[in-house]
């Protein structure tokens, strides 16, 4: 038999549905690929073999019971660390929460296990995902399938890996300013940022409120689909989840999977088209726009005059509500502490814990919000960040007057040597350069592979309109549809 | 022309709650001062009377019924606490001793 591992996850299903393979071979053989490779590509912070083994075990007994299956029962499922889990550690890439084990499931965890997928294991992350290539995390490096001495991009490098490493047909990521969709072009996989309060927010540890979005992760445009209908929808316990049904995303990509998009629209953002990224990417993505015009796409140059504006004013929008956000890592209530030898203070005791719980770009991050949230400064940076997701969201929706869905590079660079812009921090935020408008604005993007840079992935990156998270991936299977498959060599 | 002073990133340390090195001051004072000239770009868009947008969703206060739910015990609320007592988490003195006396 063909070894379990490189099935998609709708074949998965479909095995186990049928009785071909039980949940619990299914389970064991990502158990045994992550135990065969990780200790190269470290995509685990920890892997929970029993409980991954006991829920494949339930979804095995429920078919034999008769029971009604979801389309991704007996499929795994790995989860950013970033997700709480209840009584399996969750660290968010950071020293400060190294030993915590929540009490609680995040609302997506929950539904993942409502639908009967088996969760694996927890996927390594920068630290708060805050970072373009997960060196950031506190527990090391995650390294790239394709080539092991280059990062798999970040902050959910973890989650990409783990499926260019076939340790995992299925993973979980949230996208900040790219943490989804830039790990997935430089792995070659699937990356959904879904429309923001079209995933449940209820035990996502919080970076910036206003753009964190989980999202799916996936080999296959029709996997990360079905991944996307389990875990999304309206949930009570987070206030800004949007109260309407989730597109029908896999009908879309089941659609688009024919390689016909005729009538279909498609903007190039011309601001994104020339310049600030790699000749390869640019050279990979002009292919893919010949690609989609041969399957009938009608494709059309737009502006989006301050989509050049989008970087600056997320990195004041983010590291402003991650200062307020991280203040609850005080030592107090869950955590490390640090300093707490009775003679020192409480201030003195936050001090030293956070000092000693945070790695060096969370604390950048939190005294560049605190900065540009300070009085005399707050008008001049917050603030005019403010107007400009303003101008970004007005520049988007102009777009969405002419086109369906706009198209671009998923990110400037191919995956990049570990350590190469680690120097440099502004040189690692250039990284989420193409990513970042979407956040601002609210709207889904995805990217999927298109083609190789010197032997490594590229992705396109195709954004939609707020809560049409459909047409993305009826244009995105399309494409894959009529290009690779790419897959890396044997680890 | 720097951006930002070492004495001013000092003082956002203080703010910030993070009890930084000598070595680390240095090093975050150069890197700060390269971000904040590239963010200050924003500057350079004429938006005054352009409405700022917080939150891409519209928002408005969402209430749920004054019912009683289930939520954590005390025991779990407490569980990853590093240090409690009497159901309660247990800090370091807050008050002075004399100010507290």
């Amino acid at each position: 038999m063909t070894d379990l591992t490189s099935f998609s996850a709708a074949e998965l299903a479909g095995l186990v549905a049928r009785g071909e393979s039980s949940a619990v071979e299914v389970t064991q053989a990502h158990l045994d690929r992550i135990s065969a490779v990780d200790d190269r590509v470290h995509a685990f912070l920890h892997v929970d073999t029993e409980g991954a083994l006991a829920a494949a075990r339930d979804v095995d007994s429920r078919r034999a019971a008769g029971e009604p299956l979801g389309p991704l029962a007996g499929v795994p499922v790995a989860v950013k660390d970033v997700l709480t889990t209840k009584g399996v550690p969750t660290t968010a890439g950071s020293k400060i929460l190294a030993d915590w084990r929540p009490p609680y499931d995040s609302t997506i965890v929950r539904r993942l296990r409502a639908a009967g997928t088996v969760m694996l294991g927890k996927t390594n992350m920068d630290e708060f995902a805050m970072g373009s290539s997960t060196e950031y995390s506190a527990f090391g490096p995650t390294h790239n399938p394709w080539d092991l001495s280059r990062i798999p991009g970040g902050s959910g490098g973890g989650s990409s890996a783990a499926l260019a490493a076939y340790e995992t047909p299925l993973s979980i990521g949230s996208d900040t300013g790219g943490s989804i969709r830039q790990p997935g072009a430089v792995t070659g996989t699937v990356g959904v940022k879904p429309t923001y309060g079209g995933t449940s927010r209820y035990g996502l540890v919080a970076f910036s409120s206003s753009l964190d979005t989980p999202g799916p992760c996936a080999r296959t445009v029709l996997d990360a689909a079905l991944l996307h209908e389990a875990i999304g929808g309206h949930d009570p316990l987070d206030s800004t989840s949007i109260p309407a049904p989730v597109p029908d995303v896999a009908a879309a990509a089941r659609l688009g999977a024919s390689g016909d998009l005729t009538g279909v629209r498609l903007g190039v953002v011309r601001e994104f088209a020339g310049e600030g990224a790699e000749p390869g990417v640019l050279a990979a993505f002009r292919a893919a726009v010949e690609t989609l015009t041969k399957l009938g796409a009608e494709v059309v140059e737009v502006s989006c005059p301050h989509f050049q504006y989008a970087l600056p004013a997320y990195y004041l929008i983010a590291p402003s509500e991650c200062s307020s956000n991280l203040a609850r890592f005080d030592g107090v209530r869950f955590g490390l502490r640090v300093g707490d030898d009775g003679v020192r203070s409480l201030e003195e005791v936050m001090s030293a814990t956070r000092e000693a719980g945070f790695g060096p770009e969370v604390k950048r991050r939190v005294m560049l919000g605190t900065y540009a949230l300070s009085s005399g400064y707050y008008d001049a940076y917050y603030g005019q960040a403010q107007k400009v997701r303003t101008l970004i969201s007005r520049d988007f929706t102009t777009a969405f007057e002419q086109v369906d869905a706009l198209i671009s590079p998923t990110t400037p660079f191919v995956a990049f040597p570990v350590g190469a812009r680690t120097a440099d921090p502004y040189q690692m935020y250039l990284a989420d350069l193409f990513t970042i408008p979407s956040n601002l604005y609210g709207g889904p993007g995805i990217s999927v592979p298109c083609g190789l840079a010197d032997g490594l992935p590229v992705g396109l990156q195709v954004m939609a309109p707020t809560m049409a998270d459909d047409r993305m991936y009826r244009v995105a299977a399309a494409l894959e549809s009529a290009v690779g498959p790419f897959t890396p060599p044997a680890l | 022309m720097a951006a930002i002073s070492r004495e001013e990133v000092a003082h956002l340390a203080r703010l910030s709650r993070l009890a930084v090195t000598e070595e680390e001051l240095a090093t975050l004072a150069g890197q700060l001062d390269v971000i904040l000239q590239a963010v200050a770009q924003v500057g350079e868009v004429t938006a005054a009377d352009i409405p700022p947008t917080s939150h891409s969703v519209p928002l408005t206060n969402v209430l749920r019924d004054d019912v009683v739910a289930s939520c954590l015990t005390p025991e779990e609320a407490l569980s990853g606490a590093p240090d409690a007592a009497e159901q309660r988490f247990r800090v370091p003195r807050i008050l002075d001793e004399d100010v507290a006396s």
